[in-house]
């Protein structure tokens, strides 16, 4: 299974659109994609999760460097839009308390 | 050189009968020599240097231009040879590689090999198997002077020998506690103090540790980000989830643990697991907690190391006994 990286980039923000699975294979591209934004000073890093079904723990790795790298260049890392399984493996591990997640805008109208 | 010489009547003698007859059998000569020419590891350089030997004793007039062409390929095969011997000495390397990680996996069994306590209080199952050679899961025990057993299940994110590494580091850390500081929650605290120190930015450990108190018939636990246990509760033959939150083990140096306690009743169990066994697979599906359980429940009134012993086969023929991650389940029953 393959995982597809979008990313535009704005001033000041960038989003990251996945669509695919993360796990051990496809995790390293998405660390290599994913940090740079967040070396960016002051940076707006949203990553949209609606289209990831499957994600293993080393995808929470790659989110976890992203995390540490924000705090160490002043930026912002935020996850939407993420589908049931993701999300429960986020509250499992306790990240759903350090890294901000919007579980809000699910479906578009609430 | 005895070789070499015998090399080049071959050589020759199959050449000749080539260019002459060019049969099928000529052909298969030569696959043959072919094969024999790696198998002694010459170079390509030197297989052509054999056909211009051959070819000059077997057509003396071979006109100047074509032993120039001839000299000209061989300066061409060289550069090959050279990738041809990185590549042997490649497959060398590698499978050294393959023998010392073999005999590391083994060292890995023996450094993190733990004993199950004796006791006649609880009756305790484990059955643990790595997806690949060297496993990222980890269960541990350990037994306090007022008789009180801790258990720890721990998953290590990472994969193969880093994460291999990184156990070791984590059962000498809890071998050292002392024993005042055996309650689930201190224990997590410290190993997070260690592991946060002492790996790298996108590695981390998720831990369920539970401590049974024969005194109070009770137990106290406390998780660090790991997948949720299940209670049993013999009265109801019904489960519940082991509920406990707390961040994963290496991620933030200051990170507070709760801790939880409840009661437990003769008969009642508790089955602790990794996500290798929640994250099982049936071709495409993922397999449900429910389904988890069913099968757990099913052998429930086996002595429990034969109960995990069960599901784990189970679980291994409904994935083609190809798992996609470590699995470790283990469980303990009360007996009194």
């Amino acid at each position: 299974m393959d995982l597809k990286i979008d990313i535009t980039e704005g001033i000041g923000k960038s989003t990251v659109k996945l669509f695919g699975e993360i796990d051990a294979y496809t995790a390293p591209q998405l660390k290599e994609k994913l940090l740079p934004l967040t070396k960016i000073e002051r940076n707006q890093v949203e990553v949209n999760l609606e289209n990831v079904h499957y994600m293993d723990s080393t995808g929470l790795g790659v989110f976890i460097s992203a995390l540490k790298s924000t705090k160490e260049n002043n930026s912002e890392l935020r996850l939407v839009d993420l589908q049931d399984r993701v999300l429960r493996l986020f509250r499992i591990t306790g990240l759903d308390e350090i890294i901000t997640i919007d579980t809000a805008i699910r479906g578009g109208n609430n | 050189m005895e070789t070499l010489n015998t090399d080049i009547s071959n050589y020759r003698n199959l050449l000749k009968h080539y260019i002459e007859i060019r049969d099928e059998q000529s052909l298969y000569g030569a696959e043959q020599l072919s094969k024999m020419f790696i198998k002694n590891n010459v170079p390509p350089e030197e297989i052509v240097n054999l056909h211009i030997q051959a070819l000059e004793e077997l057509y003396p007039d071979v006109p100047e231009y074509f032993r120039h062409s001839m000299n000209f390929l061989v300066e061409i095969m060289i550069t090959y040879g050279i990738a041809y011997q990185e590549n042997y000495s490649l497959r060398e390397e590698q499978s050294q590689l393959k023998s010392e990680i073999a005999v590391a996996a083994n060292m890995q069994e023996t450094l993190l090999a733990t004993t199950k306590p004796e006791t006649e209080d609880l009756d305790i199952g484990v059955v643990s198997a790595p997806a690949n050679q060297m496993s990222g899961d980890y269960y541990h025990f350990l037994e306090g002077k007022d008789n009180s057993i801790g258990i720890a299940i721990a998953d290590v994110i990472g994969k193969g020998i880093p994460a291999a590494l990184c156990m070791s580091m984590i059962k000498y850390s809890m071998d050292s506690l002392p024993e005042a500081t055996m309650s689930p929650k201190t224990i997590l605290k410290n190993l997070n103090r260690v592991v946060e120190r002492n790996v790298d930015a996108g590695m981390f450990i998720t831990m369920f540790y539970i401590q049974y108190l024969p005194a109070k018939n009770k137990i106290r636990y406390a998780s660090a980000g790991h997948e949720p246990g299940f209670y049993y509760n013999a009265e109801t033959k019904t489960f519940e989830e082991i509920k406990a939150k707390g961040l994963v083990l290496g991620v933030s140096p200051d990170a507070d643990y709760r801790e939880y306690e409840r009661t437990i009743n003769k008969g009642d169990m508790v089955v602790l697991l990794t996500d290798g066994v929640t994250e099982c697979k049936q071709g495409d599906r993922f397999i449900e907690t429910e389904e988890v359980l069913e099968v757990i429940e099913q052998y429930s009134d086996l002595p429990a190391q034969e109960m995990v012993n069960k599901v784990y086969k189970h679980f291994e023929r409904m994935q083609n006994f190809q798992f996609r991650d470590d699995f470790t389940l283990l469980v303990f029953k009360k007996e009194v």
